[in-house]
């Protein structure tokens, strides 16, 4: 099976998925139990605003014709109006993407730059202390809590010794850069745990590979097989790592972004809960979906690009 | 033997703290919702081991208390994922074709949904509170054990002990139930150990974004949440009950650890 052949079927498998996903966005305002204009307005409920919520749910035609339309609204990249503040929900998110973005790449790259030296530290010496110290830390590491892991990096990166600013996502550049390091190690420090697992196994396979022993004969140095040789292979493999676990990453950053109060998209959805904004509730959790899906699809095709057996198989 | 250690290390802290969970009224005396508000924020003292929180509440009582809370809603929270998966497991992986397929579409859909984000949409449809965190962690926990069992049954299917009792003309069912089910099914119980902990960090995260166990009830998470802005006064407030979900992690960790060495051999 070629490339493009490969690209055309995982295309085609991503279809079902994202009918899913609409059907699951779109059922959320209808699992609300009871009559729910009554429940998203709560004490604001008036004759005349059910009937107005209830004709812009749409909840008044047949259930078909509602999917249909949310459909179409998708189509033209309408997520709906927001209850509250009466702007359009692509926008609202849209404009929350900056802090979202960054956090996550701030996440991404400190988790690799931590996860990376450990695991190379672990796997050039198996058995050794190193080695047992790093499979230490996913035994202990994916017991933390998000919030906890965040708190204590306030208490101490962000008051006892005030370094980082603790909340808020600052005005200039530099100041977003400073902003997001906490929470950024915060994800880092959820995921590195993790990397570290599969990149110490996959590192280990490495070096017992025949094209390592090879390198090993010709004579180059362990330095030079370890940063040339393994490395490069290991990032690739941590590069798949972090794409399949994009929903976790993604549903962590939701709660980080509220211990340090970064109004991205996640501060978003969690605000419009108390003010029961069904439109960005909904928006925003198909939003998120659709980006894991996508990173998902791309990690695929990235790996099939450079690893031609996976197309093959 | 190193792995029996493991697994007894692991399941003598946890029991201890299900010991303490279950006698908690014989090892503290307080209530660990009663407020005195003359004696806020006391620190440690020979009543209050831990001192008292920002309401005037034992912080030992509402740690001991909160083990209550987190580890039984942990636990509970696992049975229906873990009996709803195993069982669309086995028969998916049995049966396959159309059922297969139409099943694994929806576990794809799942998967494509953050954990977060469908918890915090689900309880923004059913409101905050236990019923919400069970719901959640069910709709999406069940994928994780279906894809371990179903991928067990297709390897073990071929074997020739399943041959043989199709050939003797056993009843399906009862080739599932007692053939295919105890030996597909370890996977899934050290599975579920690092479950328990992702449910258990589920509902601290969620208690502490106030969407989770409703206060006043003394639960880790909002202890975290509670204690944050008197950080640097009192750090313990805040720092102990994210240890105690680190101690249940660790714990569970071992017993998962253990149990893979006693069933690798």
């Amino acid at each position: 099976m070629g490339y493009l052949t490969y690209v055309g079927k995982r295309l085609i498998q991503t279809l079902p998925v994202l009918f899913g996903i609409s059907i699951a966005v779109f059922t959320i305002v209808h699992l609300i139990p009871g009559d729910p204009a009554d429940v998203l307005l709560g004490q604001n409920a008036t004759p005349e605003r059910v009937k107005l919520i209830n004709h812009q749910l749409g909840i008044d035609r047949p259930i078909v014709i509602q999917y249909i339309n949310f459909i179409k609204d998708l189509f033209h990249g309408t997520l709906g109006t927001s209850f509250s503040n009466k702007e359009p929900v692509t926008k609202l998110i849209l404009g929350r993407l900056p802090e979202t973005g960054m956090l996550l790449t701030g996440g991404i790259i400190l988790s690799i730059l931590i996860a990376l030296p450990l695991s190379i530290l672990a796997a050039s010496k198996r058995g050794a202390l190193r080695d047992q110290l790093v499979r230490a830390i996913p035994i202990i590491g994916l017991g933390m809590p998000q919030v906890w892991i965040g708190v204590m990096l306030i208490l101490l990166f962000g008051l006892k010794f005030p370094l980082f600013p603790v909340s808020g996502f600052g005005d200039t550049f530099p100041e977003h850069l400073r902003s997001i390091f906490l929470p950024s190690l915060t994800i880092a420090i959820l995921l590195s745990p993790i990397l570290i697992r599969s990149l110490r196994a996959s590192m280990l396979e490495i070096l017992d590979s025949d094209y390592v022993l090879t390198a090993r004969a010709k004579g180059i140095s362990q330095t030079r097989i370890t940063f040339v040789h393994v490395l490069r292979n290991a990032v690739i493999a941590s590069v798949t790592v972090l794409g399949i676990n994009v929903a976790y990453l993604v549903g962590s950053m939701v709660i980080v972004e509220r211990v340090f109060v970064i109004p991205g998209t996640g501060s978003l959805m969690i605000d419009a809960i108390a003010r029961r904004d069904y439109p960005i509730v909904q928006g925003v959790t198909l939003y998120f979906a659709l980006v894991v899906v996508l990173v998902n699809l791309l990690t695929d095709l990235i790996h099939a690009a450079l690893d031609p057996r996976v197309a093959l198989k | 033997m190193k792995s029996l250690k493991t697994l007894y290390i692991g399941a003598g802290i946890l029991g201890a703290l299900v010991l303490a969970a279950i006698f908690a009224p014989l090892i503290t005396s307080f209530d660990p919702t009663e407020q005195d508000l003359l004696q806020t924020l006391s620190g440690p003292t020979g009543a209050h081991w831990l001192g008292t929180d920002a309401l005037g509440r034992d912080v030992f009582s509402r740690l001991i208390y909160g083990a209550r809370v987190d580890l039984t809603i942990g636990i509970l929270a696992v049975l229906l994922p873990f009996i709803i998966g195993v069982s669309l497991g086995l028969m998916t992986g049995w049966f396959g074709g159309k059922f297969d397929s139409s099943v694994m579409r929806v576990v794809d859909t799942v998967i494509a949904f953050p954990f977060y984000v469908l918890a915090i949409a689900l309880v923004f449809i059913f409101g905050p509170g236990v019923k919400s965190i069970i719901v959640a962690i069910t709709l999406v926990g069940w994928v994780a054990y279906c894809r371990i069992v179903r991928a067990n049954v297709l390897v073990a299917k071929e074997l020739d002990y399943v041959h043989a009792a199709r050939l003797t003309g056993l009843p399906t069912s009862r080739i599932l139930r007692r053939h295919m089910l105890p030996n597909v099914i370890s996977q899934a119980i050290v599975f579920s150990m690092s479950d328990i902990v992702l449910s258990i960090l589920a509902i601290v995260s969620l208690g502490y974004l106030g969407l989770g166990v409703p206060i006043p009830t003394a639960e880790w998470g909002s202890m975290i949440q509670e204690g944050q802005p008197y950080i640097l006064q009192q750090w313990w407030l805040a720092t102990i009950p994210g240890f105690m979900v680190v101690i249940v992690g660790f714990s569970l960790s071992l017993i998962g650890d253990g149990l893979v060495s006693r069933l690798e051999r």
